[in-house]
């Protein structure tokens, strides 16, 4: 299924009562299968992009959609969370199930299914575990098997890995990349870090500062499967050196505003 | 080379086990040796021993069960009566918008009346019987379940709201599944708080108008100069106050098994 983002504005009242505009005539698509990643400054109107994609926020002005058949039963979209989300009186067992029993899925094929992702994710033995007792890596796996067993068409993932310590990110973005291989999901990965980026995506979608408008998008020419050696591969620094070039003034600029209102990326969704 | 010096000292709390016994059987003891030396008059201070020995006598003619149990089946209904309605409350009015708007400044008003004032009004309707003292007790119990259970619900996390919202969960899962759990933390503090609630109001209502109960039992041995049968009383009310925060303590660790150490 192709993602279809349309001009699409997204303009806010924040709690002073002032409008703040955090997306101005966006347009992009992402095809089906593919990992689009979408980079911009703290405060470009990333996760307000996701929260549009998934339904948890209506556009002011343009389109949001999706082309091409869904099959029945399967859900557009499923969203992993930053600051994971899970619910604390679940165990990962519980957590994993929440979307198939919203879907209205019977007990023993929830119990099957969530197993198939326990296993894909790395999750077997800690299916009774609370998220408390987990450690951050664990509980975001915990994240992607939720979101991967409603076997949505198009995973938007909102900087997954950014509340992780960075072996632990470096890690699990590999794994991400595996189970992509094997499940060959439309991904959207919103990130503020350009070499994630630039490693994971396919194109990576530039976003300017507030109001977020797209500076470019830019193919990444790097053979997959992608492995570590290929950071180092001109074809890599040359990206993530074109990105950066485009993000600096607007990141720089975003710096000395200094009121960058913390947490403007989520000001549209409250 | 000059060691770093430890700079914590201040801070640092140790346990002390055994003063924690120590200070309880001192003031025992000190009760004991005033009451034994007749300083004062056994009619004002009975000793801790003599009072034992009273709670046995009463314990094997069977009067102090019956005020027990009088006390404890009104003390049970008033009390899962008031929780039930006051969950039932305080869920409608944080999960409705309306039921808000219309609720909230009906508790706020009617919240502050202290109950026990009650009792003659709910007397003059329900009857001298049980009847009355059941209702002071749940109403007692309802205002602070209904608060913290709307205050729990209200102050459910945005994102897990969301999440589920973004999982296709429909207004009566958030309210199962997100709503209620988060609320389970201040649910058993309003439990709590309306355990000691009970207790009071149910002393209260048998002082005024009762044949049975550790209320009246209080009130009677005062009348007959009985001091030792009231200090009985006094002590059993000690004891079911502990037994009720022991239960609800159980209670939570199994309603909440997600919180670390609750």
């Amino acid at each position: 299924m192709k993602v279809v983002v349309d001009g699409v504005s997204q303009t806010y009242t924040d709690r002073r009562g002032q409008r703040v505009e955090a997306l101005a005539g966006v347009t992009f698509t992402v095809e089906a299968e593919e990992l689009v990643a979408v980079v911009g400054p703290s405060g470009c109107g990333k996760s307000t992009l996701l929260s549009l994609l998934a339904g948890l926020l209506a556009p002011t002005s343009g389109r949001v959609g999706f082309e091409g058949e869904l099959p029945a039963g399967r859900p557009a979209t499923a969203m992993v969370f930053q600051e994971f989300a899970l619910f604390p009186w679940r165990t990962v067992q519980g957590n994993v199930e929440f979307g198939l029993e919203e879907a209205g899925r019977a007990v023993a094929e929830r119990r099957a299914i969530a197993q198939r992702y326990l296993e894909l994710t790395g999750l077997v033995g800690f299916e009774r575990k609370y998220p408390h007792e987990l450690s951050g890596g664990m509980r975001q796996r915990v994240g992607i098997a939720r979101a991967l067993a409603v076997d949505p068409a198009v995973l938007l993932m909102d900087e997954p890995f950014s509340a992780l310590d960075a072996q632990t990110r470096q890690l699990m973005q590999e794994e991400l990349l595996g189970i992509w291989e094997r499940t060959r999901k439309t991904i959207v990965y919103v990130t503020h870090n350009i070499q994630e980026a630039v490693w994971m995506a396919d194109r990576v979608v530039v976003l300017s500062r507030r109001p977020g408008r797209v500076l470019d998008v830019v193919p990444v020419e790097l053979k997959r499967p992608r492995t570590e050696a290929m950071l180092g591969e001109l074809a890599f620094v040359q990206a993530v050196e074109r990105i950066w070039g485009l993000v600096k003034a607007q990141a720089r600029a975003a710096l000395l505003e200094g009121a960058a209102p913390a947490g403007a990326d989520e000001g549209g969704q409250r | 080379m000059r060691p770093v010096p430890d700079r914590t000292r201040a801070l640092r709390r140790r346990a002390h086990p055994l003063a924690r016994a120590l200070g309880l059987a001192a003031l025992l003891a000190a009760w004991e040796a005033l009451a034994r030396s007749e300083a004062v008059p056994a009619l004002f201070l009975p000793s801790p021993l003599a009072v034992l020995a009273a709670a046995g006598h009463m314990l094997r003619s069977g009067e102090l069960l019956a005020h027990v149990a009088a006390s404890l089946g009104r003390m049970a209904l008033g009390f899962g009566l008031g929780a039930l309605g006051g969950v039932a409350v305080g869920l409608a009015v944080g999960v409705f918008s309306f039921v808000e708007a219309v609720g909230t400044p009906l508790i706020a008003a009617t919240f502050p009346i202290p109950k026990i004032a009650l009792l003659p009004l709910l007397i003059l309707w329900l009857g001298i019987g049980e009847a009355s003292k059941v209702a002071v007790i749940a109403l007692g119990v309802f205002f602070p379940m209904a608060i913290n259970t709307y205050t729990g619900v209200r102050h459910a996390d945005p994102l897990l709201l969301r999440a589920a919202v973004s999982f296709g969960a429909g207004r009566w899962s958030l309210v199962r599944k997100v709503m209620l759990p988060s609320a389970l933390p201040t649910i058993f503090a309003g439990l709590r708080l309306g355990a000691g609630t009970a207790l009071l109001l149910l002393v209260a209502a048998e002082m005024i108008a009762a044949s049975s109960g550790i209320g009246f039992l209080v009130l009677h041995a005062q009348n007959l100069m009985e001091t030792t049968a009231l200090m009985v009383g006094i002590v059993v009310l000690s004891v079911l106050g502990l037994a009720s925060h022991w239960l609800l303590t159980r209670l939570e660790r199994r309603a909440i098994p997600w919180k670390a150490d609750a």
